[in-house]
């Protein structure tokens, strides 16, 4: 069985009397330590697929097997506990907390957790990721004294901090310039190689799309084609 | 617990990062309960005042009477068996500890006669100097009260109140000068301050107090009839009995005269000299009912009662001032009580506003921390945490606050005040309450917020 599995999901939104299909049966695997590109037009569909592979939402029908374990039928408070343990979120619009340093930000996530950590535990934790994301320096800055390319580092790290299996990035690239893009999306293939994360990406951008191993197409709620495209990385 | 710090953590950030709104919030708890303390501390003190009023009008006196006597069926009514003794006194004084104050009371129907002016007061009472104690009569218009040394002495002294003042001597100071009662010459030694009618309309001015031994060995002077002039002894009707003189033989009785079976049946006990009734204070009127307790067990005893006999005496307590009193106190304490409910409630509201929306601005906050792992107990806990520290943080301002006002109004006003330390604790334990009850549906909102449409919140 593979590390992530989605049989047949189907998710429709009620809006009053009207049915609304966004996903209309995908079926697809994901492997361990796979990077993976979702990409679609705005409204296919790939953001409510990536919101129920991030367990924030569950589908109306179909099985979803995260390793090894089915969890789409899981309650709100399981779901929680399950992203803070294996899941990662990267989101287009950074989503720091304003009022909070950059170290903060980053520590955020293991208030939640249950592992019973030390506070210094937690803070050595994040030291070293605000070290791997190249932010050394920024500790005690406010977001508002980052600028956009350091606010996604600082976001990637806050997603790191509890050594999750699986990364979902949505659109991490938007909001920035094309030289802060690539820096990015280098952290994300080398976060992919030296620490074996697996990671989904969605993006609308064919060119960033070209930096994960593998492209997911999205129409319409259903899924266009699996092509794999050769990666810039690897070429000689 | 460290789960518990850290959510006490949290909510102390978000507080401190929007101070002035968590000020202005919980102004509405802080004046609340500033309002609470200070309204209980003055309407304690209130409640002393008025206790202290009420007392002066004898909430906390206690009469003992002599028991009745029942001849042929016929009861005579209270004071008509002869049991108290100034002694029962003494030893009341000695032995219970809830009365402070006893004084026996001789009375006696006597014309008071001044030159050529004469009055029959509503009471000549003969007592010891306890009697003013009781009360709260201590203070005089003119001259002294009599002492002790004149109750052994059985000098020939007396106070007056105001009315004999006005009736017999006309509105001249009496000090000084000789009254006659029942043909015993007394000097005037003070002048009782006015003090009104009581409850039952009867005139409280129109009175002579003088030494008990005095009254009961020169003006009344007889043991037997025990200067209770309603009961009628038979010597006296003896005297009067005219049909003696046209039937000398006749051995005639207006009245019944018990036979000695019956004479046997009601023991007259015999222990002289008695006194009319004991009058008793406790310290408060809520002594009152362990004093009643305690003069019953001790003259029991004292009379050689065995456990079926009934109680040669009776002890009456004001009930019915007891009774105005508490229900006066009950009501402030009501009234009261309403006034706080209504402004910690106003409080509780403004809480709950402000923590509306805070949670509508924190929207994208709260799904940012569900997308991370929060639970939506987390969310609950942490919102609700911040409205009880609100709370506690307001009450304790408010109690500061309250103790300050009760303080300048004790001060400025003059008055009375008193701590409560109930109303403190209370006022603590109303706002934590408040800041649950008023907090837990904007934590609840927030706990049931969707993570994806959280996070899409502009």
């Amino acid at each position: 069985m593979e590390f992530i599995e989605l049989h047949d999901i189907c998710k429709t939104y009620h809006l009053g009397e009207l049915d609304l299909p966004v996903l209309r049966g995908v079926s697809q695997q994901v492997a361990q330590s796979e990077f993976v590109a979702l990409m679609g037009v705005s409204g296919s569909g790939k953001s409510t697929l990536m919101n129920i592979m991030g367990c924030l939402d569950h589908p109306t029908s179909g099985e979803y097997w995260l390793d090894g374990r089915e969890i789409s039928r899981l309650t709100a408070k399981e779901r929680a506990r399950l992203r803070n343990r294996m899941i990662g979120f990267v989101f287009q619009s950074f989503n720091l907390l304003p009022r909070m340093t950059a170290f903060e930000n980053v520590v955020m996530p293991l208030m939640y957790s249950r592992d019973n950590l030390t506070e210094r535990d937690m803070e050595q934790r994040a030291a070293e990721l605000i070290e791997k994301v190249g932010l050394s320096g920024r500790l005690h800055h406010r977001p508002s004294q980052l600028s956009g390319g350091e606010q996604q580092r600082v976001a990637i790290a806050r997603s790191l901090i509890g050594r999750p299996q699986v990364l979902f990035a949505d659109e991490p690239t938007g909001n920035l310039d094309s030289r802060t893009s690539e820096e990015i999306l280098d952290l994300f293939q080398q976060l992919n190689h030296t620490d074996r994360i697996t990671l989904i990406m969605v993006t609308h951008d064919p060119g960033v799309a070209q930096y994960a191993q593998r492209i997911i197409r999205i129409r319409d709620g259903l899924i266009d084609s699996g092509a794999t495209p050769s990666r810039p990385g690897d070429a000689p | 617990m460290r789960m518990f710090s850290r959510t006490l953590k949290m909510a102390f950030h978000a507080l401190r990062n929007n101070v002035m709104r968590a000020a202005l919030t919980t102004l509405g708890i802080v004046i609340g309960v500033a309002a609470v303390i200070t309204m209980v501390e003055i309407g304690n003190g209130a409640k002393v005042a008025i206790q202290r009023t009420m007392v002066s009008m004898g909430a906390n006196t206690l009469v003992i009477l002599p028991g009745a006597i029942t001849t042929a069926g016929v009861n005579n009514g209270a004071g008509t068996m002869m049991t108290l003794t100034p002694q029962d006194k003494d030893a009341i004084l000695k032995e219970c500890s809830s009365v402070i104050w006893a004084a026996p009371i001789v009375r006696a129907r006597a014309q008071v006669v001044y030159g050529n002016r004469n009055w029959v007061p509503t009471y000549v009472y003969g007592t010891t100097p306890q009697f003013l104690d009781i009360r709260d009569w201590t203070e005089m218009t003119e001259g002294e009260a009599f002492t002790e040394h004149e109750v052994l002495n059985s000098s020939k002294v007396c106070l007056v109140g105001q009315t004999i003042v006005r009736e017999v001597f006309a509105g001249q100071s009496p000090i000084g000068k000789h009254v006659r009662i029942r043909n015993v010459d007394f000097k005037v030694i003070g002048v009782l301050s006015k003090k009104g009618a009581n409850l039952m309309g009867m005139d409280q001015d129109d009175i002579v107090l003088a030494p008990w031994t005095t009254v009961k060995y020169r003006v009344v002077a007889s043991a037997l009839s025990g200067g209770n002039q309603s009961s009628t002894s038979n010597a006296s009707t003896s005297e009067v009995n005219t049909l003696n003189m046209i039937y000398p033989e006749l051995q005639q009785n207006l009245y019944y005269v018990p036979t000695a079976t019956e004479l046997t049946d009601t023991t007259q006990q015999m222990r002289f000299p008695n006194v009319d009734q004991i009058l008793t204070a406790a310290p408060s009127a809520d002594q009152v009912a362990p004093a009643i307790q305690q003069i019953s067990s001790l003259l029991r005893q004292r009379h050689r009662l065995r456990n079926t006999d009934p109680d040669d005496f009776s002890v009456r307590d004001m009930t019915e001032i007891t009774k105005t009193m508490s229900s006066t106190a009950e009501m402030m304490t009501k009234l009261l009580l309403c006034v706080a409910m209504i402004s910690l409630v106003v409080g509780g509201i403004g809480i709950m506003n402000i923590m509306l929306v805070s949670v509508t601005e924190r929207t994208r906050e709260i799904g940012l921390r569900m997308a991370v792992g929060a639970e939506p107990g987390d969310i609950l806990r942490h919102f609700l945490t911040e409205a009880v520290i609100l709370c506690l943080l307001g009450g304790t301002m408010g109690i500061i606050i309250g103790r300050g006002s009760s303080f300048v109004v004790s001060m400025v006003l003059r008055w009375p005040t008193a701590v409560s330390v109930g109303a403190i604790l209370s006022a603590v334990f109303v706002s934590a309450s408040v800041g649950i009850a008023f907090g837990f549906y904007p934590a609840y909102k927030a706990s049931r917020l969707d993570p994806i449409e959280a996070l899409r919140y502009e």
